[in-house]
Order: structure tokens, then sequence, then C-alpha cells
């Protein structure tokens, strides 16, 4: 899923500065789950807006809503009511579901209340990891099932690089060496020949470098 | 190895001849007085065969590789430009590469690059469009194929000896010699070890390496790097990634008299490299004396490594 962190309060009260009417929209899919941008998370933050609005003696109205999904067109549709009675949304989205709002709500500032991170998954509860890059051409055949793109800090393709330290990698003893983590894998599933040939340079155009990108199922495109 | 000169420097003319070869390190400065490098030139000139010119090493900017190369040139000694795959893509890396052989740069030295985490630029986004191993086989690529990446023909390839690093400290230990030989698939011709303090795991690699014949398809130099004082010997074994300094070392500084300290790094280098001589499969040493230039000399003539030989 995509992960998103919740902006500093601070940055989202200047945001807001002189608006008087806003919705808080949350969405129903992935920051739902990483627990930063779904129904609860409207309410929490929508209250300490208000509180904060009302100390300041400059209260704000605030319309409290959670779409299914933000990044999905037909759910979008259904913020239109709220929509044509604030000032702005502020968005509790993903920075896509952000986008689809202010594509179809052309006159109203959509801002962000999250800061969107990274593609990963729950480690267990409220404890998120990146997992994934989306380059657009999936190597985890090669490497066991272990991204070294997302997971290795130097993106390296072809094994370990010298600071790769009792399995951490050298720029935090937090972190996981990828690598380590590949290759072990590797030998356990006897697969340790994918690691002799050398990854050849990749081609980047999959990934962002090739330009924004689209998906289309052409089959679905009457 | 065949008999025909790759880039035709003196580090390989040296190796090729089967005699010891030396290399040295100049880091280049913080700023753009080209004196600063002349003054460190002074200090290395004769001592080493060719002097590697470190790439904004740890990440801390400094004055490029390819121009402080040019200013040793000019006095008369030859470099090995380092390249880093932290800060350019691969338009930019064979850019440079063209520019540095035109420049008459013939030794260059293929890293992945420390982190930016470590420099003075944390916030800056890095490159990584090929890692170390690809950086090799780009050049390659580029001198024997006379052929860009992307396939297109180069007109006038850059004739350069290509080198890499070898850490054989780091994990997991026993990908080491393995990696090494993807380093030599992919078109390394020499390699210099990370600094050497724990000779008998080195020896272990070695012996991997030799039991491999990889030591027949590439040139080994190992990395020496004497100890300025226990304080630096401590911190390397703790705050350096990869390094790997064993406790009798670092008890041997501590007990050595501070005012010792500096010549005791020395006698361990020394030490260090006569070890190095006799094993199997090594083609010449390394001498990283890190801000400590006017040492390598000193090294060199004790390790019996003085004079180089006139090539
Ligand atoms: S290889 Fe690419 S697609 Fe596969 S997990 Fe890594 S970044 Fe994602
Ligand atoms: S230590 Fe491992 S994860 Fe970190 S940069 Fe090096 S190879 Fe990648």
């Amino acid at each position: 899923m995509v992960i998103g962190e919740r902006k500093p309060f601070d940055e989202i009260m200047k945001m807001l500065e002189g608006v008087k009417k806003i919705a808080v929209m949350g969405c129903g899919g992935c920051v739902t789950v990483c627990l930063t941008g779904g129904h609860d998370e409207v309410r929490v933050l929508s209250s300490q807006l208000r509180m904060a609005r009302d100390k300041e003696g400059n209260p704000i109205e605030i319309i409290e809503k959670t779409l299914e999904r933000q990044c999905d067109p037909e759910y979008v549709e259904q913020a239109e009511g709220v929509a044509s009675e604030v000032e702005a949304v502020l968005s509790m989205a993903c920075g896509a579901g952000v986008q689809f709002m202010a594509e179809r709500y052309k006159d109203l500032p959509i801002y962000p209340a999250l800061n969107t991170t990274f593609v990963g998954g729950s480690k267990k509860e409220g404890y998120y990891v990146e997992r994934c890059q989306t380059c657009g051409e999936c190597k985890l055949y090669f490497t066991g099932g272990i991204c070294p793109i997302a997971r290795c800090s130097k993106s390296l393709l072809n094994g370990p690089c010298g600071g790769s330290t009792n399995g951490k990698c050298e720029i935090d003893p937090e972190i996981d060496c990828a690598w380590q983590l590949i290759l072990d894998r590797l030998k356990s599933l006897n697969q340790m020949d994918r690691y002799s040939s050398m990854m050849p340079i990749n081609d980047w155009r999959t990934n962002r470098d090739g330009g924004p990108r689209k998906m289309i199922r052409e089959d679905f495109q009457r | 190895m065949s008999d025909e000169f790759k880039s035709g420097s003196k580090l390989e003319k040296v190796l090729k001849s089967g005699q010891f070869a030396v290399t040295g390190e100049c880091g280049p400065p913080r700023g753009a007085d080209a004196e600063v490098i002349r003054k460190k030139c002074t200090l290395l000139k004769d001592k080493a065969d060719a002097f590697n010119i470190t790439d904004n090493q740890t990440a801390v900017v400094r004055m490029s590789s390819i121009a402080s190369a040019v200013i040793m040139m000019q006095q008369g000694m030859e470099p090995v430009m380092q390249m880093v795959c932290r800060d350019r893509n691969r338009i930019a890396i064979q850019s440079d590469i063209l520019g540095g052989a035109a420049l008459g740069i013939k030794n260059m030295l293929c890293l992945s690059g420390d982190h930016q985490k470590f420099g003075d630029h944390p916030q800056a986004k890095n490159v990584f469009d090929l890692d170390s191993i690809q950086l090799i086989n780009t050049v390659k690529i580029m001198r024997d194929d006379c052929k860009f990446l992307s396939g297109e023909e180069i007109k006038g390839a850059p004739k350069l000896f290509i080198g890499a690093a070898a850490n054989p400290f780091a994990d997991p230990f026993e990908i080491r010699a393995p990696r090494l030989a993807k380093k030599i698939a992919a078109g390394v011709d020499f390699i210099q070890t990370q600094c050497i303090f724990n000779l008998k795991k080195f020896e272990e690699w070695m012996k991997q390496v030799v039991d491999m014949g990889l030591h027949e398809k590439v040139y080994i130099l190992g990395g020496v790097t004497p100890f300025k004082s226990f304080g630096m010997a401590r911190y390397m074994a703790n705050n350096v990634p990869g390094m790997d300094v064993p406790d009798e070392l670092l008890q041997r500084m501590k007990s050595t008299p501070k005012e010792k300290q500096a010549e005791e790094g020395i006698t361990i280098a020394v030490e260090t490299i006569k070890r190095l001589q006799a094993i199997k499969g090594i083609a010449g040493v390394h001498i990283m004396a890190i801000e400590w230039e006017e040492k390598v000399g000193e090294i060199a003539e004790k390790a019996g490594l003085l004079p180089r030989p006139t090539i």
C-alpha cells in the first residue's frame, strides 16, 4: 500500500490561514490501513484544528467526510455536495488522492494533510516499511524476492557495497543491508547462480525517468 | 592478460612487467586553490607509480577529480581518476570519461561511492544510475568496443586502465571473492583493496581468490593505511563501515606512548606491506595516508619499495 504520514500540525495550520470553512476529507484506502488518513484520523485532526483556531479567537468551520477512495473519480464525485459549501478541502489522502480531488474540483483549493512517503507494508500495527520504488520492471525473480532498488540505500543491482557490516547498511545500523538479505535468501533457495551473472545496466524508462506513467487496459477502453 | 597495453599508463606498465607496484592517494582540496594539490604532489612525487585522486570522497564536496588529476599531471605525476556512481548518471559518466581521457588521464577507478548521508550535503538527491560493476563494464565497452552504452560508435575511444575497489572485510564475507569475479567479468584490470589491518582475514580472502584463479585475471594491490595515533585507530575501528581493525593492533597502538604512536603506525604499515609481499597473488600496494601525504615516501622507503622503476 501507499504509506503516508501526517504533516506537522503547524504546517497544516499555516495552509489554512485566512480560511473560515473547510472540509477535512479522509480516504478509505491505503491511508486508512496505515492509520493516517481514514475516518478516525479525520475526526482527530478536525477537532485539533477547531480547538487551535478557537484558541486563536479565529474559529474555523469544518465538515468531516471520508470517501471510499480519493484516487477514483467515481468516489471523488461523492464529495460534490460538501465541495460546494467550503472554501478549501484538506485532503488526508495520499498525493494521488489530493490530485484527483483537485482535478475534479477545479475552483477549489485542495491542500495535502499528509506527506506521502512510500510503497510498503506494515510489519506490525503502526510500523510501516518501504518495499518497492515502482521501478516498472520488477527484478525480484533475480534477487530472492527482496528489492535491491527500494531496500539498498544505493539501489545497487550487483551485490553489496563495501560498507555492509553484520547484516546492516553502512548508512544506518538500524537498516538491514538489502544485499545481505538477498544473498541469504538466494542461498537458502539454492539460487546463488542468479547472483553470479551481471545484472545489466537498468533501463529507467519504466521508472519515473521515462516521464509520468500510465497503465491502460485496452479491453476496458470502449 | 594479453601483451598489448590497454592504456599504456605507467601503472599498467609496472604491473605488466611483474614489478611490485605502488599507488598512493591525494585528496583534492575544498576550494579552488590549485596550489594545495601542487604542494601535496611535491610530497608524493616519485614515491609511488600513480596516485588516486578521490572523487568527492565521503560525499564531501571537493575540487573535481578530473581537474585535480590534470593539475597532478602538470607536476609530472600519474593520476588514477576516481569516479563514483553517486553523483552522475550514465550521460555525465560517459562524458567525463571522454573528457578525462582527452586530458591525458590513463587510469580510472570505478566506485559506487559513499552515501551522501556521510557528507556535507545529506539533502542531496543521489543518482546511482549505474553501480560500480556496471561502471567498470561501461568503461570497458567504451574502451574496447569503441561504443557508447547506447551502442553508437565512439570516434576516439578512451584508453583507460580500469580499476576498482574490493573490500574483503565487508559482509557477507563469502560473497567477497565471487564479487571480485563479477568485477573481473565486467572488465576490471586492477583492484585496490580496502585498508588491510586484519591480515589473517585478508589472507583467507586471498586464498579464495587464488583458488578461483582470479589473481591471474586481475592485478591486486593491497590497501595500507598508517595510523597516526591510537585515536585514529579507534575511530577507524568503530566509526568507519566495512573497516576491520583487530583488537591486538588497537592494543599495540594504545600501549605505545603518545609521542611514539605515529612512528608505531608507520612501523605497522611497513610490516603489513612486507606480509602482503609474501602473499601469492598480490601485485602491489596502495598506500593511503589520509592527510598525511608526507609519510608515503617514508613507508615506501622503509618497505624497500623505492626508488620506483622508471618506465
Ligand atoms: S524491483 Fe522494481 S517493481 Fe520490483 S519491488 Fe523493486 S522497485 Fe518495485
Ligand atoms: S550496505 Fe547494503 S544496503 Fe547499504 S548501500 Fe551497501 S549494499 Fe546497499
